[in-house]
């Protein structure tokens, strides 16, 4: 195993994060805030409670999700598509690194940043509004596998665009609807019945549901279903991967 | 003796049909330096990119330093350091850090004494703290070879490195790749320069239209499919090449003043003494001689234009 060349690829993906601070940490920071702002304090003081959480807190863990999804799927998407786009990607091909070794390191990256910016985020809902985490372990554990997940789905991405446009247009078109549509600021059971089974579909609902589940103990759906669908999903998007890499697809020609 | 590079009956089809390599074998030994020579297209860049694992081969067998490169990779492309022909570098690293990257990816644990010597023989010490945006294209060019030896490569490839290089650059390139080879190096160069080429290859192989169509030690090769001309500057114009002369290669030139002899370079100088000894005979004199070899450029557009 080639650690020194995963913790080369690691390093440098850290570095561009560093470089690039404004806009993949402050700028989620204060967009967030925003929600906090209008939508906890602002309307949700005119809110019932749901259930028995507070709008204000309710809404905090769909809107980390909203970030570590919509950050996960960029960082990674953008970590593999530059060195594709710049050339440079030739060094990472011609290298004594496998394909897993490649993967621990860019997404492994774009992962721990994830994590990072949802803490951060948590940290700056304290400031707004006032909420508990019943089960800590759970908390994190969905925390760290939903960034490992898009990051993968990022990555994914990234070798899948051949454009600026088409790295874009995943995460606007396809994530955010899912994310809003997905409970970030409603319950499930406040919609129509036939709205609540299409909802059933948005794979966003289950790791919404189960992370809010771990501040709270109330869910839309089973918890179980949640851990299932988010390694269900994990499982998709590595099978994904390991496709990529054995074909070549877009990278070896 | 096992070669450092050993190719048996590579293919190479790209998707859309294009075949890029027909049945290439090639051997490449410890310590030479091998001069890949061939015209645009002709599958210089496909095979170093085989070889070098960014593209897959169709069929066939390679290997580097004794180890195949698919199923062997890592030790094969370890023995590897690669320099492209395109300028592909990282826009916001500093030198010091993308040279420190490649040694990292290739498995090697951090020297920075290695990265400092590096970047010391390709004067880029001074720039180790500039962002390589900020460099020249020459300065980039130095930080894409320093990347490639900042893991001691035994295998270095150098995909037409003095393409778009000033004098200095190319004759520290040159210099460089010498010293690369007393320790030992060994080095496949493509390039376009055949000055090059004739000034730096220990062998020479010719590649067209994906075939390897000669590999030859250089001064077999220039001895070999070398001319030699011998020009004679005559006192008095000739108004035709003199009837006795014509059973040997000789031609007048337009203004009727010099006779123009070629030869193998192979073949002793039988012709010039017979050749000069009628000259004599005929009582056609002359105040000057000249004779040339052809040079390693004419020998390769006479075996690519064929």
């Amino acid at each position: 195993m080639n650690l020194y060349g995963v913790k080369a690829i690691y390093k440098f993906e850290m570095a561009r994060m560093k470089r690039t601070v404004m806009q993949s940490v402050l700028a989620p920071v204060i967009s967030t805030s925003l929600y906090f702002v209008v939508f906890g304090s602002a309307i949700g003081s005119r809110m019932g409670d749901i259930g028995d959480v507070s709008y204000g807190a309710y809404i905090i863990p769909g809107l980390v999700m909203l970030s570590l999804l919509m950050q996960s799927i960029s960082n990674a998407s953008f970590g593999i598509y530059m060195p594709k786009f710049s050339g440079t990607i030739y060094e990472v091909l011609s290298a004594p690194v496998s394909y897993a070794e490649i993967v621990m390191g860019y997404v492994g990256a774009a992962a721990t940043k994830s994590v990072i910016l949802g803490l951060i985020i948590l940290a700056t809902a304290k400031l707004f509004v006032d909420y508990d985490v019943l089960h800590p372990f759970w908390m994190i554990s969905f925390l760290v596998l939903t960034a490992i997940t898009f990051s993968l789905f990022g990555f994914i991405i990234g070798i899948w665009a051949d454009g600026f446009e088409k790295l874009q247009i995943v995460p606007m078109m396809i994530v955010t609807p899912l994310v809003f549509l997905g409970g970030t600021f409603y319950s499930i059971d406040m919609l129509p019945e036939v709205w609540q089974t299409i909802s059933l579909f948005n794979p966003v609902v289950y790791l919404i549901s189960g992370f809010r589940w771990a501040f709270y103990g109330v869910s839309d759906v089973h918890v179980g279903i949640s851990v299932g669908m988010t390694l269900f999903f994990l499982t998709v998007c590595m099978a994904t991967v390991s496709w990529i890499f054995k074909t070549g697809y877009r990278l070896r020609s | 003796m096992q070669p450092d590079i050993s190719v048996k009956h590579l293919n190479k089809s790209y998707q859309g049909g294009f075949q890029a390599l027909k049945d290439v074998n090639l051997d490449i030994y410890s310590g030479e330096i091998f001069a890949l020579l061939g015209p645009n297209g002709a599958g210089k860049t496909t095979l170093i990119s085989i070889i070098c694992g960014i593209v897959n081969k169709t069929d066939g067998e390679v290997k580097a330093a004794g180890y195949d490169i698919v199923r062997n990779y890592r030790q094969a492309r370890e023995a590897i350091g690669l320099v492209p022909q395109e300028l592909h570098t990282d826009s916001f690293e500093k030198v010091w850090d993308a040279v420190s990257f490649s040694r990292g990816l290739f498995g090697k644990p951090p020297k920075p004494e290695h990265i400092e010597k590096v970047l010391k023989d390709l004067s880029l010490w001074d720039k180790r703290n500039n962002r390589i945006m900020s460099l020249s294209g020459g300065m980039k060019r130095r930080v894409m070879i320093a990347k490639a030896l900042s893991h001691e490569p035994r295998i270095l490839f150098l995909d037409e490195p003095t393409a778009g290089v000033d004098v200095e650059l190319r004759r520290d390139m040159w210099e460089m790749v010498r010293k690369l080879r007393e320790n030992g190096t060994t080095i496949i160069l493509t390039t376009h320069y055949i000055e090059e080429a004739e000034e730096m290859a220990d062998r020479i192989g010719v590649i067209r239209e994906g075939k390897i169509i000669l590999v030859e030690e250089k001064n077999q090769l220039m001895s070999k499919l070398g001319k030699k001309e011998l020009r004679l500057h005559l006192q008095q114009k000739l108004d035709k090449v003199p009837g006795e002369l014509t059973l040997e290669p000789v031609e007048l030139s337009d203004d009727g003043y010099q006779l123009i002899y070629t030869f193998d370079a192979q073949e002793q100088q039988a012709g010039v003494a017979r050749l000069l000894r009628t000259l004599g005979d005929l009582g056609i004199e002359y105040r000057d001689l000249q004779t040339r070899e052809s040079s390693l450029e004419e020998i390769f557009v006479g075996l690519v234009h064929d």
